[in-house]
């Protein structure tokens, strides 16, 4: 009874298995895209923009964190360091367009982060994650004490300005379609990154990094670009922040920062591509919310045990508890 | 050239305004917005003590002013200049609030304020130290009502040279803010005949003060000043406090420091310390009648921001009421007109720039065997006439005053 089994066919079925799980794949996306351009018409869109920032930081952040094991203390600074250099450039040279603040902002972030990643790489764990925490306070201190950032006070009143000089930005709609462009953008870098051979490798470096090591890698060059990559997304991040609210501020630099990344990140789902935005978006609208309501006391306890559950209970995060039990009872 | 730009764009704005400004309530509600630290490091200085306060203002007008309700709305900034920024835009763009009060970080009221103008509303800031808001960053979308670091420090800094403290040591906050107090203590201690011996600068925030203190009091000066504020503030005071300070002949003088942290510091620590206040709960019997009614309501008593924040929104109110508008510009302008004299302050008025001036208060925290209760905390040492209290309209960078001058 049994036929010889073409291996032509099995090939075909895997294609076609493949095709099916691309086009679900793609239809789901679809969906998002079209709920992310139709959403400003039904909600509030600088709270959207606030939102998709976030989301981009937490992106950023989830690279290095979730695909490659590498936990930063200190990605605030590269926020801060983008959305300053965007307002300080935005605010004193009229001739900019935003384009270029954000391009200049995202740069200097880029450079800051590959100054972190040369000092802090060859540390592990906790010593790595500390070393971090300290420059970024190394950057905080710096912040607080110059005289462009406007101290504790801030930096206030940074034009939108025109987009090319062309597409007037002060517009709300006009800067949300901005922003959504620049995050899908950055969110299909990332998603190719994943992809890529050199996104195995950086899993490979996650799961075993003596094991990468013996198969031939140059794993610190490895660690260092995909640091780079992350403070650069985690600028553009604060860069645009500071044009969708024209201020640049301190609690951008604080650590405090850096440990909300790392929340939003957990919460979401850490190592899934979805995770992070899901994350900023519940962590965002926890806050937005609860500020406005009788329990504005609680926000921080509330956030703390949300934490503290998702680490003893949900580990994966929503994202990645969703993704479990789809594929435990759907198949 | 640049000021014939100007004075176009100003003809072209008034223009505007008073074609848009019809004296009327829109959709017959005066929507009063409470923003401030409801969680954080200010929750006790302003916090939701704060909204009690415009509660009871609101109330006092029973819930109408003329045929409009009054309706309020709160959140928390955390401190946040990005959160109060999209909350403050939420507000003014897509729920018609007329009016934002409360305020207390610094940052907060100067993000907010940009929203404020941009929206042609009005922004009333009682909380906030920075004294750029009516200087630097004055709008005419914005009041400045109860302190800025230019009484508080140079208030007391005058005064207190006049009281016979000369030679000064300053420890100063190692940021922007803590310079900029420095500068200006120093320049009112030298004009009135003092000397400022030897500033030290301290990172923030620091735990331990005691090197720091050891030195002010091996510097022998008469006074020893504080240019911090919150937590550092009170760790130096408790730190003087142990070490004897102000018992060894010293006096200490705290630039930024309010009631709430006093008592908290309780007065055997911070006995002696003199500070400038704008308002203090037992100062008269209007004070103190009112004080009674808040201290029913919350269980405390209220510092000088809730008093503010009461006395402003009655003035407010009283504006809307005279004349039947909620238009931002007509009811500033009717402010501004109106002088002050409840159990807030006496003279008071607001200029052209914002700023809200009044006579200010020199005080002194007082000892144990002085202190009658829980709260009885200052004695009142002098009067600080309104007129040299706040910074001179002279002195004034507000594009509001300097256009006229």
């Amino acid at each position: 009874m049994n036929q010889p089994v073409n291996p032509a066919d099995i090939h075909k079925a895997i294609v076609e298995q493949q095709k099916i799980q691309d086009r679900k794949k793609l239809m789901v996306n679809g969906v998002l895209l079209l709920l992310l351009l139709a959403a400003p018409f039904v909600m509030y869109p600088v709270f959207l923009m606030k939102i998709l920032c976030f989301a981009l930081f937490a992106v950023a952040f989830n690279l290095l964190f979730g695909f490659t094991g590498l936990l930063s203390f200190g990605h605030a600074a590269f926020l801060a360091t983008g959305g300053y250099t965007t307002g300080y450039l935005l605010s004193n040279f009229s001739g900019l367009t935003t384009e270029m603040g954000i391009i200049a902002g995202t740069a200097m972030a880029t450079l800051l982060g590959l100054a972190f990643a040369l000092l802090s790489i060859r540390r592990q764990g906790i010593y790595f994650a500390m070393v971090t925490l300290a420059l970024a306070q190394l950057v905080f201190f710096f912040f607080v004490q110059s005289e462009f950032t406007g101290g504790e006070d801030g930096m206030h009143g940074i034009p939108r300005g025109e987009l090319f000089g062309l597409i007037n930005l002060e517009d709300n709609l006009n800067m949300y379609y901005f922003v959504l462009v620049v995050f899908i953008a950055c969110y299909l870098l990332v998603q190719r990154i994943v992809g890529s051979p050199y996104g195995q490798i950086l899993k490979a470096i996650k799961q075993n990094e003596p094991r990468a090591v013996s198969l031939g890698y140059n794993v610190d060059r490895y660690k260092i670009l995909a640091f780079v990559i992350s403070a650069a997304l985690a600028g553009l991040a604060g860069s645009m922040k500071s044009v969708v609210f024209q201020l640049a501020s301190l609690n951008d630099a604080h650590w405090h920062m850096s440990g909300e990344v790392i929340l939003m990140t957990l919460v979401g789902g850490m190592g899934t591509l979805l995770g992070p935005v899901v994350g900023a978006t519940f962590v965002v609208n926890i806050e937005y919310l609860l500020s406005q309501g009788p329990l504005r006391d609680w926000v921080d306890p509330i956030l703390g045990g949300t934490f503290v559950l998702t680490v003893l209970a949900f580990r994966s995060g929503i994202v990645g508890e969703i993704q479990k039990f789809i594929k435990k009872n759907l198949g | 050239m640049i000021n014939m730009k100007k004075s176009f764009l100003a003809m072209i704005l008034s223009a505007v305004i008073v074609s848009d400004a019809q004296a009327e309530i829109s959709d017959d509600i005066v929507k009063i917005g409470y923003l401030a630290d409801m969680s954080g490091t200010y929750r006790d200085l302003v916090g939701p003590n704060g909204l009690a306060a415009l509660e009871m203002a609101v109330d006092d007008f029973g819930g109408k002013v003329g045929m409009a309700d009054i309706q309020i709305v709160s959140a928390d900034d955390r401190n946040s200049p990005d959160v109060a920024s999209s909350t403050v835009r939420r507000w003014l763009e897509n729920e018609d609030v007329d009016m934002v009060a409360g305020f207390v970080a610094s940052s907060v009221s100067l993000a907010a304020i940009e929203v404020i103008k941009e929206n042609n509303k009005l922004g009333i800031v009682s909380g906030s130290i920075a004294s750029s808001i009516t200087n630097e960053h004055c709008s005419p979308n914005h009041i400045h009502y109860v302190y800025d670091t230019y009484p508080l420090a140079v208030g007391t800094a005058r005064a207190v040279v006049e009281e016979g403290g000369e030679s000064w040591f300053i420890l100063t906050v190692d940021y922007s803010g803590g310079h900029e107090l420095e500068a200006a203590v120093s320049s009112v201690v030298e004009a009135s005949g003092g000397e400022v011996i030897k500033t030290l600068r301290h990172p923030f925030p620091t735990p331990d003060f005691s090197s720091f203190i050891l030195q002010a009091q091996a510097s022998g000066a008469d006074v020893v000043a504080l240019a911090n504020t919150g937590a550092d503030a009170i760790n130096a005071i408790n730190t003087a406090g142990e070490f004897g300070l102000t018992q060894s002949g010293q006096k200490l003088a705290a630039l930024l420091l309010f009631l709430t942290e006093v008592h908290s510091l309780g007065v055997e620590t911070a006995q002696g310390i003199q500070l400038t206040t704008g308002w203090y709960w037992d100062m008269n019997p209007e004070a103190r009648a009112w004080a009674d009614r808040f201290f029913e309501k919350t269980g405390v008593r209220p510092t000088m921001v809730h008093a503010g924040i009461y006395s402003s929104t009655i003035h407010y109110l009283n504006a809307v009421e005279a004349t039947g508008s909620d238009d931002s510009q007509i009811v500033r302008t009717q402010m501004i007109n109106t002088p002050i004299n409840d159990m807030f302050a006496t003279n008071g008025r607001i200029r052209q720039d914002g700023r809200m001036v009044y006579d200010m208060y020199l005080a002194q925290v007082k000892t144990p065997e002085e202190s009658q209760g829980e709260w009885d905390l200052y004695k009142i040492v002098r009067t600080i006439p309104a007129e040299e209290a706040f910074r001179p309209l002279s002195n004034s960078v507000c594009p509001l005053v300097t256009d006229n001058r």
